[in-house]
């Protein structure tokens, strides 16, 4: 393996960060107004939408972090498996913080799409 | 009589579940489609800086399909559960993989062909379970 640590950490922090950036756009989508044209107004005071405000914001920030990390030399097929870690943390926020179940469904789901995502980056030389 | 009327009350708590992943799946094609842009962009950079990149139409394009994108994400997540709808977003490697064979000419190899096999057949599932 010749991908350095740091750019294994940084992927790993984008997609940390990007899964509570899922959340809070999650819980801010909550309090969206009927139109979308809405976006940062929510529906109660102090009407300033900040949860999907901050979730936007995350997003970026994720974003950085991963353009960051997967620099060469990182090597895709190992940093790839990393963005996939994102969808499992997001399944245990959104049990968490929005009571969501854990179903047979989401687990066999999940589980073909991170390692599809794994031989996505494997063919990504 | 009030046997009908919650006949009728009940009928409606069945809602269209399908939309939001939908959404979710529009949003990865514009997700896809920012990316090749900014890609597009990012190769015929002159000047990088601020102002290099404020002139530079594919980028700015692609960070404007980034913003739809995104958009659509959260009119989804509205009515979706994020459980559910956070992995469909994998659908973008998906895209990417076949517009940037398309555009770029770039390789696809056996794992890459497994890799989006594995990833629609996981996207089906969670589709499906959605609907219930």
């Amino acid at each position: 393996m010749k991908t350095p640590i740091g750019n294994m950490l940084l992927v790993l922090l984008a997609s940390f960060i990007g899964s509570f950036a899922a959340v809070f756009m999650k819980s801010g989508a909550g309090q969206l107004r009927q139109g979308w044209l809405y976006m940062f107004i929510a529906r109660d005071p102090p009407f300033f939408n900040w949860r999907l405000a901050s979730g936007v914001g995350l997003y970026l920030l994720s974003s950085y972090f991963f353009v960051l990390g997967i620099r060469p030399p990182g090597e895709l097929s190992v940093l790839y498996p990393m963005v996939s870690l994102g969808y499992i943390f997001t399944l245990i926020w959104s049990r968490i913080f929005f009571n969501e179940p854990f179903t047979r469904v989401k687990f066999i789901g999940l589980f073909m799409i991170v390692v599809g995502v794994f031989f996505v980056g494997l063919g990504s030389k | 009589m009030s046997a009908a009327i919650t006949d009728s009350t009940q009928i409606p708590e069945k809602p269209a579940r399908r939309q939001p992943v939908g959404l979710v799946f529009c949003c990865t094609i514009l997700g896809a489609a920012a990316q090749i842009l900014m890609k597009t962009g990012a190769n015929r950079m002159a000047n990088p800086g601020l102002l290099g990149m404020a002139t530079n139409l594919p980028l700015m394009g692609g960070y404007c399909l980034y913003g739809i994108s995104t958009l659509l994400l959260v009119l989804a997540l509205k009515d979706g559960e994020l459980s559910l709808l956070y992995p469909v977003i994998a659908l973008t490697y998906v895209w990417v993989t076949a517009l940037s064979f398309l555009i770029f000419h770039d390789h696809i190899n056996p794992w890459k062909l497994l890799g989006i096999v594995f990833i629609v057949a996981g996207v089906a599932v969670l589709g499906k379970g959605g609907r219930r």
